[in-house]
């Protein structure tokens, strides 16, 4: 499944992946690798903590509950002496007020467990991409697909498009993260703002109609479906 | 249970207690009374005595000033011979006696003027009983003391008269007062243990006993009653429980098995690569289903036990309404149904990603079972509304409804109408509404739209 993610213009990423379960850190391990990234491991908290103050890392994976020091003391721990690099935390508890205290912690991204990796790896990208301008740029292109933050305005080949609301922003959010994976889950939390399961896939028909607004009558396509794993904005085939 | 064992039971019941507390409060009072009333009695009949003896006096010493010591002793010889009480002794200033009923008074009695109680023997009883009496002692002209006097036994015996059956009458309420209280006590005693025999009963499992009711509704009444509403809701939410773990061993089950038979399937049959892959993607689409399903049932227990009250705080359920609606038009208009949503401002107390979710399900709903039935496109009204005190979210489709006997059901935890089960879903979505509707403390209801169906999630604002 990984292999047909391009890992793209992103540059390997140096992860530091803090997690007592040996079977899920190894299977996490040799997954990031596969997708082309470098992983510490730390067993328990006091060791991630040690080695995150040690390395540096573009983003962290840290399971909530963890021996010697808990995930959420970690990050916050982390935060109080300076430290930015982006956390995603991982945590058996998904609810809506654990999802808040993780990020009150200090935590930039939560998943909650059983998660595919499809989408981890989608989340740790968007997160390592975070620290670079991307998200200050006033005026994102793909091709000749451009997208002006402040002006709300959407043109292809000079043409422009008109958008509702939220498809402008649905594009922007795929466009931010252009040449990555970006998973459904994910749109519906920073474009809706949801953190629930819809039950069925209502982001596919936003996402397919938004498609027929930038790709109809253009020979190539830029907004695509990454089977089993969500849509990526990009110039060339997937 | 030993007689004595029984009976240090006894006196440790609060009512028992009780009652010895009072009894030892009235009998302080009572006592109390008897005797004031004793020594009241005791003094007035004193008073009338001295007075009696006073006017007696005046009228000797009269009788004395007219008629001289002749008519004095005459007068006196005379009322010693009447019965009575009375008691007389005059004699002249060198102590010999001149007229008397009385045989030993003391010596420098007579010599010593005024009231004084003394004792004294009479000629008719010589014997050893001493008598008791008041008298006042006058030295009249001419030296002659006179000493007039009453036996008081008759104001003591009136004074016992008074008091003493009032002692029995305490006593006997005390000793009536103690064997009313062990009666009693008995009796609370009883009801109480056939309350604690009935609830080890149901402890030990059998959660259909009930408290007996008396009929009295007395204390013990109201308290069985509630004990007994209690251990209906009990009841119903360990049948409910029942029920709920049955259809998880069903709804979680069924795909395990499904999973595993896939998985054996693959083992036993794929050749090529494709055949691997396609195995391990619906091994993958399986479980995801069977982590939604979990995730459905963590939810709604979650909701039930009330948790999540902590991150409650003041939700825009128009924002909601118009944000949620928008999410699911683009698949409303796919699947031939037009999506409306009409709102007034309302704000709730509440969690608004429940609150998000539960709409959401309820939109899913209708998008799935409420498509017309002779074809044609299809609506779906989301309208939020303020009803007196409460909010009411409302979702109406125009798709076939469901049966008034049904309605009920469906908010059932797992519950499906359509027994076959081909559409997908949990059958977790409405139980999950009905939860974040109990959890808000608001409901959940179903009426007709005529056609279709209408869900209402009534909320309180207050």
């Amino acid at each position: 499944m990984t292999a047909i993610l391009d890992p793209g213009p992103l540059s390997a990423m140096r992860l530091l992946l803090v997690e007592d379960d040996r079977d899920a850190a190894d299977y996490l391990r040799k997954a990031f690798r596969e997708a082309g990234h470098v992983v510490d491991h730390a067993a328990d908290g006091e060791e991630g903590l040690a080695l995150a103050l040690d390395g540096k890392y573009d983003v962290m994976v840290v399971d909530r509950m963890l021996p010697a020091r808990d995930g959420l003391s970690l990050v916050a721990e982390l935060r109080g002496r300076g430290h930015t690099t982006p956390v995603l935390i991982l945590s058996a508890l998904g609810q809506v007020d654990d999802r808040v205290q993780g990020l009150r912690a200090g935590g930039d991204d939560y998943l909650p467990k059983p998660y595919a990796f499809t989408e981890l790896l989608a989340r740790v990208e968007a997160l390592s991409r975070r620290g670079v301008s991307q998200g200050a740029e006033t005026v994102y292109k793909v091709a000749d697909l451009e997208l002006d933050r402040l002006a709300h305005r959407v043109t292809r080949s000079g043409k422009e498009i008109q958008l509702q609301p939220r498809e402008f922003r649905l594009l922007e959010y795929l466009m931010r993260y252009a040449g990555q994976v970006v998973t459904r889950t994910m749109l519906l939390e920073n474009v809706w703002d949801y953190h629930f399961d819809p039950q069925t896939n209502v982001i596919d028909v936003h996402v397919s109609r938004l498609r027929s607004k930038i790709d109809k009558g253009f020979d190539v396509p830029l907004i695509h479906t990454v089977r089993g794993a969500g849509y990526m904005v990009r110039a060339g085939l997937v | 249970m030993s007689p004595l064992g029984h009976a240090a039971r006894l006196v440790r019941t609060t009512a028992f207690k009780l009652l010895a507390a009072y009894l030892v409060v009235f009998a302080v009072f009572a006592v109390s009374v008897i005797v004031y009333t004793a020594w009241h009695t005791r003094e007035l009949i004193q008073g009338q005595v001295a007075d009696d003896l006073d006017r007696e006096v005046r009228f000797l010493s009269d009788q004395y000033r007219i008629g001289g010591i002749q008519r004095l002793v005459y007068v006196i010889d005379r009322r010693t011979r009447r019965p009575g009480s009375s008691i007389y002794m005059l004699a002249n200033f060198q102590g010999e006696v001149l007229a008397t009923n009385v045989s030993d008074l003391p010596i420098g009695l007579l010599d010593r003027p005024g009231t004084r109680f003394t004792t004294y023997n009479r000629p008719d009883d010589p014997g050893t009983n001493i008598h008791v009496a008041f008298v006042q002692a006058m030295i009249l002209p001419g030296g002659y003391r006179l000493l007039v006097g009453r036996d008081i036994e008759e104001r003591d015996t009136l004074r016992d008269l008074v008091a003493r059956p009032a002692q029995w009458a305490v006593l006997l309420i005390v000793v009536l007062g103690l064997a009313g209280g062990v009666f009693v006590t008995r009796r609370v005693l009883k009801r109480i243990d056939s309350m604690t025999a009935t609830a080890e009963t149901i402890m030990a499992g059998n959660l259909s006993g009930r408290l007996a009711m008396m009929g009295t509704e007395d204390e013990f009444d109201r308290l069985a009653h509630s004990l007994n509403a209690m251990l209906d809701r009990i009841e119903g939410l360990m049948q409910g429980l029942k029920e709920v773990s049955d259809n998880i061993a069903h709804d979680l089950k069924t795909p395990l098995t499904r999973l595993r038979n896939r998985a054996e399937e693959a083992l036993r049959s794929a050749r090529t690569e494709d055949d691997w892959r396609a195995a391990l993607e619906t091994t993958i689409e399986e479980s995801d289903g069977l982590i939604r399903t979990f995730d459905a049932l963590l939810m709604i227990a979650r909701a039930e036990a009330g948790q999540g009250r902590a991150t409650m705080g003041d939700v825009d359920l128009a924002e909601i309404a118009v944000a949620v609606s928008e999410l699911y038009e683009p698949l409303a208009d796919e699947q031939g149904l037009d999506l409306v949503v009409e709102t007034q401002p309302v704000t709730v107390h509440g969690v608004k990603e429940l609150l998000a979710q539960a709409l959401s399900n309820l939109i899913d709903n209708a998008i799935k079972y409420g498509r017309p039935t002779g074809g044609g496109r299809g609506r779906i009204a989301v309208s939020l509304r303020r009803e007196g005190p409460d909010a009411v979210l409302a979702v109406a489709d125009t798709g076939p409804g469901i049966p008034a006997s049904e309605r009920e059901r469906v908010v059932e935890r797992f519950v499906r109408l359509e027994v076959s089960r081909t559409r997908p879903g949990s059958g977790l979505g409405l139980s999950l509404v009905g939860a974040v509707a109990r959890l808000h403390g608001g409901s959940l209801t179903f009426a007709d739209n005529a056609p279709g169906l209408v869900a209402r999630l009534v909320l309180p604002t207050k």
